[in-house]
């Protein structure tokens, strides 16, 4: 394994040798700018290791030497329209802006008056000060390799500025399909600013709509500006093949109210760097997550929380139900610095393990050099509950809906933290066909089983 | 209604019933009453099918079905309702969905098809004010933050909504204040039909002064000790346990 590891390692690196005029061609100077840096850091340090401090109970590089093609240039097949419908929320209207792997369709995008939302290339030429603020800022603290790779390949991603003040009406709908006759590996770049006093809903929805394998490697850095207003509901249901390393790096400025949620269904393998910088005062950040691992996949949520500043909050939840002989692993590090008086920093981490093979890790991690916080942390494994479970068949209610039910309520408290009423009725409807193991017509996509 | 035969049960290894033997006809209620560990709680969770127990040998005859071979669902979709010493709270699950779940077992059961909406809640009104339960009580998360006398008025609401045949009600009265032992006996007996049935399980005279039994059995050292009417339980009110602790334990 350690071979494959080292040879992949190289290979990438001499990918990235062979083609770095490519890459780099009609791409933005500031994201040229940053790449052989990167692969430097790549080189130097090459895949994470498992046991690191960030990567403690996941082999980051197992997702990689699984052989995936990859491509310089657009590659974007003909994807069935109606695949983008099913997608739909009932009683939910969107806005919709549709990426095929990683590069953006802008046929099938449009977004409110105002907003822009356009490629990561054009977005650089409309908006170059905006762009070189912002990109790279969060990314190039070279603590993650696979951050530095995607910094280094990426050629494609979507550029999305909501300006100043507008409050968008309905919620932006990214739909990020991946499809293709081949295995793929998929570096996608975004860049999201939540204008100063903007207030917008963003959400993320990943798919795979073909059978074949594939490696999502996606980082986004977005920026809310003072009293933006920003939710951003993340959905990865992929094919159980797949495996996705998903980085959101948020920084808010002053006043700036962050509501996030990932719901991660399927996957063969999903890493999930969530990072927040508070850097403004009286900023907030809502972090929440759910995993419903299965089977052999491992599912990884790292967060990071700095509190830079004084005066933030920070309030984080993340639960995973694990069956048969999946992995979770479950890591918050929470840093409060030295100036950050008057902090509020929660965490708390939940797990269920269904059965006796599955297994969760879960290391909270907080360091204060603040005296004037207040700080918990709090993390939970257990089984079922017998007694609930006894209570309920003793109604009349058979041990597998029994189960069932107790699942959904252990999900509830994430799921209630959505504030898009149709959107929660969405997250309870997919959980639940999760649950119950169904799979749907629609091949393992649960967000299409309405519309057929 | 219900029969047992010779009833032995046991939890880790520890054998708790010593042999009950039990007749209970339609219309009739029975009191069970006895010192603490002598087997009350463990003959009802027997009887409702609880796992944690070991059934040693005997038999339960339940609407002429053999009781001890059904899984609890079925045991309770059938008709027998147990209302909980202590109530189990599940956050996340709201009273709406878990007796309409409930309710529609037993209908799926009986093969009727599901409860329409309107009627559902219909029934639920209907219900909660027999038993004089606070309507906000039912859409909320299942006993969650209920008090004590709330948790035992809705174990009164759902025997209410499941209309059983026949009902344990494992020390009910236990925790509650007099206005609520009241509530809760009085949905009790209102409930009561000359079909069903109730197995009343209590330390204290005090709830059979409101449901008033047709037999009170002494339990003891897991064996009906003795059968009597419902002066039985004055007798024992007055005398306390002793006396029947010194009869056997002479034996």
């Amino acid at each position: 394994m350690d071979e494959q590891k080292e040879k992949m390692e190289k290979s990438l690196s001499a990918l990235y040798d062979k083609y770095a005029e490519t890459i780099a061609r009609n791409m933005p100077e500031a994201m040229n700018n940053a790449r052989e840096a990167a692969i430097g850091y790549f080189k130097e340090n090459g895949f994470p290791k498992r046991g690191s401090e960030r990567y403690k109970y996941t082999d980051v590089a197992e997702a990689y030497t699984r052989g995936y093609g990859y491509s310089f240039t657009p590659f974007m097949p003909k994807t069935d329209r109606q695949f983008m419908f099913r997608c739909t929320v009932p009683n939910l209207d969107t806005y919709i802006v549709t990426i095929i792997n990683g590069w953006l369709d802008a046929e099938n995008t449009q977004v409110a008056d105002g907003v822009v939302a356009t490629s990561i290339e054009n977005g650089a030429k409309l908006y170059p000060d905006l762009f070189n603020k912002y990109y790279n800022r969060q990314a190039e603290k070279r603590t993650d390799s696979t951050i530095a790779l995607n910094t280094a390949f990426s050629r494609s991603g979507l550029f999305l500025y909501i300006p100043d003040n507008l409050v968008v009406d309905k919620p932006i709908q990214i739909i990020n399909i991946m499809l293709g006759p081949r295995p793929m590996m998929i570096n996608q770049r975004n860049l999201v600013i939540a204008g100063r006093g903007s207030q917008s809903k963003i959400l993320l929805c990943d798919h795979t709509q073909t059978e074949q394998k594939f490696l999502l490697n996606n980082v986004s850095e977005i920026a809310l500006q003072q009293d933006a207003k920003l939710d951003c509901y993340n959905i990865q249901n992929f094919n159980d093949q797949s495996s996705q390393i998903s980085t959101l790096m948020f920084e808010q400025e002053a006043n700036s109210h962050l509501l996030t949620n990932t719901l991660t269904l399927h996957g063969h393998f999903v890493r999930n760097n969530l990072e927040v910088l508070l850097k403004g005062e009286h900023a907030e950040a809502n972090i929440y997550g759910l995993s419903l691992p299965k089977g052999t996949q491992h599912v990884d949520n790292y967060t990071f929380i700095d509190h830079a500043v004084p005066n933030c909050n920070s309030y984080e939840l993340y639960k995973n139900i694990l069956n048969d002989e999946s992995t979770g692993a479950f890591s918050g590090y929470v840093l409060v610095r030295k100036d950050a008086q008057k902090t509020n920093a929660m965490q708390t981490n939940k797990n269920i393990c269904i059965t006796k093979s599955a297994k969760i890790y879960t290391k909270p991690q907080l360091e204060i050099y603040a005296d004037d916080v207040k700080c918990s942390h709090g993390a939970t494994v257990g089984q079922l509950d017998d007694t609930a479970l006894f209570y309920m068949q003793q109604r009349g209610i058979g041990k597998d809906e029994a189960r069932m039910m107790l699942m959904s309520a252990f999900a509830h408290e994430v799921v209630s933290a959505i504030d898009i009423p149709a959107l929660a009725e969405r997250y309870k409807e997919m959980i639940e066909n999760r649950l119950r193991g169904k799979q749907t017509d629609c091949g393992d996509c649960m967000m299409h089983c309405n519309k057929k | 209604m219900l029969t047992i035969k010779d009833l032995r049960a046991s939890i880790d290894g520890k054998p708790i019933l010593k042999g009950i033997n039990l007749h209970i006809n339609a219309g009739e209620i029975h009191a069970i009453m006895g010192p603490n560990g002598s087997g009350k709680s463990t003959l009802s969770s027997v009887l409702t099918g609880n796992s944690r127990f070991t059934v040693d040998g005997g038999e339960v005859t339940f609407l002429g079905k053999n009781l001890l071979e059904l899984p609890p669902e079925d045991r309770a979709r059938m008709g027998l309702f147990m209302s909980f010493q202590y109530p189990v709270e599940i956050p996340g699950v709201s009273m709406v969905n878990f007796m309409r779940a409930a309710v529609n077992e037993k209908r799926k059961f009986n093969g009727q098809p599901p409860i329409s909406a309107q009627d559902y809640l219909k029934m639920m009104r209907e219900k909660s004010q027999l038993v004089e339960i606070d309507s906000r009580l039912t859409s909320r998360s299942v006993n969650e933050g209920f008090s004590g006398g709330e948790k035992k008025k809705n174990e009164i609401f759902q025997m209410a909504m499941l209309e059983p045949r026949l009902s344990i009600l494992d020390e009910t009265d236990s925790g509650l204040d007099i206005d609520a032992l009241r509530i809760v006996a009085n949905g009790v007996n209102k409930l009561k039909t000359p079909e069903t049935s109730a197995i009343v399980i209590t330390h204290y005279q005090r709830l059979l002064d409101y449901i008033v039994p047709d037999v009170v059995h002494v339990l003891y050292n897991g064996q009906i000790v003795k059968t009597g009417g419902k002066e039985l339980a004055l007798e024992l009110e007055k005398k306390g346990y002793d006396w029947i602790k010194s009869e056997f334990d002479n034996k």
